[in-house]
């Protein structure tokens, strides 16, 4: 494995620029200090609520994400890179996804197989020939970014379903601005604070060709016992917008309403957080109780917007992440801007046999899967690890990616050893309407355990504020 | 505009803020008398009759068989199995806390969330004799702390009118409900007022409504009498927990629904007449019919307002 980079750190141990005036003020800081700093957040996050139910443990159990104080920081120059090859992608991301429910050139020019799109789990036939507003159908997407040097970045995922993690970023600030003013005042942190105005602007701009005037928009959610309904009320009171679940809306004379305590009131546009399957038990699983009967032909009528389109998911399927690449040459005609992660489709019999002969080394994904669940970690998996995933991966091969296992880069971060590098990753949120909004930030998860490559919530992760400096 | 959804929340959560509130002082009842001196002979049975108050005797029995101070402090202050304890009323109110997250104020939200998540550190085992006094104060300052960030904080807008028919139908309940199971105590006797006995039980049943002090303020010339005491729990509207007070607060919040909405609900019939009913009668009127018929029929009637609020506001 290559050496990690650290952020903060020129090869040669000398401390980067960007990183110059926060090197300095930490070197002031004392362990019990920001001790007392870090609990502090924890008992603001506790009272707000902000809490993440972890799947599998009782259901009383509300955790924190762990939070680390110390910020990370992007430069000015790194940033407009990022940006700009963000920019390119998504727009990619959505001509790719508009060609696939309409004429799919890329398809027929054989660029991506017809196979792995047309019988994807993530395709969605009933979308074919719908154009929704503004042609737009992920309009919020988290683009999840690795750095692994100083100047080469990865994109690991295109996350175009659902992504979340927004709530804890414009979170992680506040706390942060509360904690350490000084440390503000010391360094140009572009603001995010403006995300949810930017996204009610989003919302407001697609709304449906039967909307006249000011459109009503709502968030739908699942429901108190999701893992991510604190953010999905914050985002609705960001916004000043309803948060409704699926029995407060109902289909009528082609409308969309929803029950208030007196007159039904019309919705133009739906930020849905649930999944695909579960939006309308007319069109898709037919037992949802999370749904709206009857929302996809209004949708299809386009009586509705729904955001993101049903259908998204064909956009960051695992197995068609492979060939994000070709998807950008096709509908730019620029080459990517942001790599993707070397890929190997287990699908295919000489990547499958390389990856079992290589598995100490690798990450093993499932195609479909995320949250860090079922996936295999090469080189820090115990033998027996490997021999049950081998089992798993020989049984069902196309259901399983591999990579690299790359050395992600790492940021200062408080642990129990003090201040000592942890890895980072980054998911920048980005929003597509009337036009691309990327806020100047993003959510970093951070492996709090020393050595763990695993940034992901679920499974121990933390997360710290980002912050991307102005020239 | 409000979620029918959302408005059942916030009068859910006005609810059970309310209940948990009652219920400690219930147990704080219980618990003052258990330290006074034995009257007269015979088992005293300030627990069972504690369950008896709380409304909760078929799933108390059900789980143990004597009412002790152990056994009753933890039902009532920490069984999730029982719905009205402190600990499951705690519970419901921040669940409907969560799902309307958005219409409440910072204020109110943390007030709940923090209540909730102090109860989550304390251990029943922890709440013994000389504990017990103080942890209940807590909860009632913590039910105050609610109602003062509401009072404080809310927007006088439709959010704010269906918590406080949450709270004051669920305190008429209340109320009603404690009168109803001591009415026996109140009746005329015979043989005259006054013993000892009968002065005990009325000073208690005072105390579980805090209505102890206020009513020394009200009825400052006379001793406790059983009619004062009825009249100052029903129809006296200074008194804040009494029934006429609490429908007048009814009333008011569906007056205010209905200039908001410019429309009548269906439900506030019901709620004028009851309030009407409570303006228009006299103690002796009451006593004359009977008070235990008139406390049935006022809680039959407290709770079908409570459905027909449901119905008239599309809470489901």
């Amino acid at each position: 494995m290559a050496t990690v980079f650290n952020e903060m750190l020129n090869a040669d141990g000398s401390v980067r620029p960007p990183w110059e005036k926060l090197n300095e003020w930490m070197t002031t800081q004392s362990s019990p200090e920001l001790k007392r700093k870090l609990r502090q957040a924890e008992a603001i996050f506790r009272r707000l609520g902000i809490t993440f139910a972890v799947y599998g443990t009782a259901e009383a159990a509300e955790r924190l994400i762990p939070f680390d104080v110390i910020p990370r920081i992007i430069s000015a120059a790194e940033w407009r890179r990022l940006a700009a090859g963000i920019e390119q992608r998504i727009r990619a991301l959505n001509a790719f996804i508009d060609d696939i429910y309409h004429r799919q050139e890329i398809l027929r020019s054989g660029r991506v197989p017809t196979d792995l799109v047309i019988r994807n789990a993530a395709y969605v036939p009933q979308m074919a020939g719908h154009t929704p507003a503004r042609r737009v159908y992920a309009h919020i997407i988290g683009t999840d970014i690795v750095r692994v040097s100083v100047d080469q970045f990865y994109v690991l995922e295109d996350n175009c379903r659902t992504p979340s993690g927004v709530s804890y970023m414009l979170e992680d600030r506040e706390a942060m601005m509360y904690l350490f003013p000084d440390l503000f005042a010391r360094h140009r942190v572009a603001p995010i604070e403006n995300y949810c105005a930017m996204l009610r602007e989003t919302l407001d701009s697609v709304a449906p060709p039967a909307c006249k005037g000011e459109p009503t928009v709502v968030v739908l959610t699942p429901g108190i016992y999701n893992s991510a309904f604190f953010e999905h009320a914050f985002l609705a009171d960001e916004m000043g917008v309803e948060l409704c679940e699926g029995s407060d809306l109902y289909v009528d004379e082609g409308y969309l309403w929803m029950r208030t305590t007196t007159k039904p009131k019309r919705v133009d546009v739906v930020y849905r957080r649930i999944d695909d399957a579960y939006l309308d038990p007319l069109a898709f699983q037919p037992d949802s109780m999370l749904g709206v009967p009857g929302l996809f032909d209004l949708y299809r009528a386009g009586r509705v917007t729904i955001v993101n389109a049903p259908g998204t998911g064909i956009a960051d399927d695992k197995a068609i992440y492979c060939y994000m690449p070709e998807i950008i040459e096709f509908y730019t005609g620029e080459p990517p801007l942001l790599s993707n992660v070397p890929t190997r489709r287990c699908s295919q019999p000489d990547e499958l046999k390389y990856v079992l002969e290589h598995l100490d080394e690798l990450v093993v994904k499932e195609v479909h899967g995320s949250g860090g669940y079922g996936m295999l970690v090469g080189p820090t998996a115990t033998k027996k690890d490997i021999e049950e995933f081998a089992k798993r991966l020989k049984a069902n091969p196309a259901n399983y990616i591999a990579q690299p296992t790359l050395a992600l880069s790492a940021s200062p971060t408080f642990s129990n050893q003090g201040i000592a590098p942890r890895h980072v990753d980054l998911r920048p949120f980005a929003l597509t309407g009337d036009q691309i909004r990327i806020t100047k930030g993003g959510f970093t998860r951070v492996a709090m355990k020393k050595g763990s490559l695993v940034v992901n919530s679920s499974q121990g992760g933390g997360t710290k504020d980002t912050w991307v400096l102005e020239d | 505009m409000l979620l029918g959804r959302n408005a059942a929340s916030l009068f859910w959560l006005a609810r059970y803020m309310e209940r948990a509130e009652n219920t400690a002082r219930l147990v704080e009842v219980a618990y003052r008398i258990s330290l006074m001196p034995r009257p007269f002979e015979g088992h005293r049975d300030e627990w069972r009759s504690t369950i008896v108050s709380a409304e909760c005797t078929e799933g108390f029995f059900a789980k143990y068989a004597v009412a002790s101070a152990e056994t009753v402090i933890n039902y009532l202050l920490f069984d999730r199995d029982n719905p009205a304890s402190v600990r499951s009323c705690l519970d419901t109110a921040r669940r409907n806390g969560r799902a309307v997250r958005t219409a409440l104020t910072r204020d109110v939200w943390e007030s709940l969330n923090s209540t909730w998540n102090e109860l989550a550190q304390i251990k029943p085992a922890q709440v013994k004799a000389d504990t017990l006094p103080g942890f209940l104060d807590w909860i009632k300052q913590r039910s105050m702390l609610f109602r003062g960030a509401l009072l404080g904080t809310a927007l006088r807008q439709e959010s704010f009118y269906f918590s406080q028919l949450g709270s004051f139908i669920e305190r008429a309940d209340s109320t009603a409900r404690i009168l109803d199971v001591k009415y026996h105590i109140l009746l005329p006797r015979s043989e005259g007022v006054g013993s000892a006995i009968d002065t005990q039980q009325w000073i208690t049943l005072l105390r579980s409504v805090s209505g102890h002090r206020a009513y020394r303020w009200a009825y400052r010339d006379s001793d406790y009498e059983a009619w004062n005491i009825a009249e100052f729990l029903i129809l006296d509207n200074r008194m804040p927990r009494s029934l006429s007070f609490c429908y007048d607060w009814v009333v008011e919040s569906l007056d205010s629904l209905e200039e908001l909405h410019r429309e009548a609900p269906a439900c506030i019939e019901l709620a004028r007449a009851t309030r009407n009913d409570l303006r228009g009668k006299s103690i002796s009127d009451i006593f004359a019919t009977g008070l235990h018929e008139f406390l049935e029929d006022f809680l039959a009637a407290n709770n079908k307002l409570s459905s027909e609020i449901a119905s008239s506001y599309n809470f489901s």
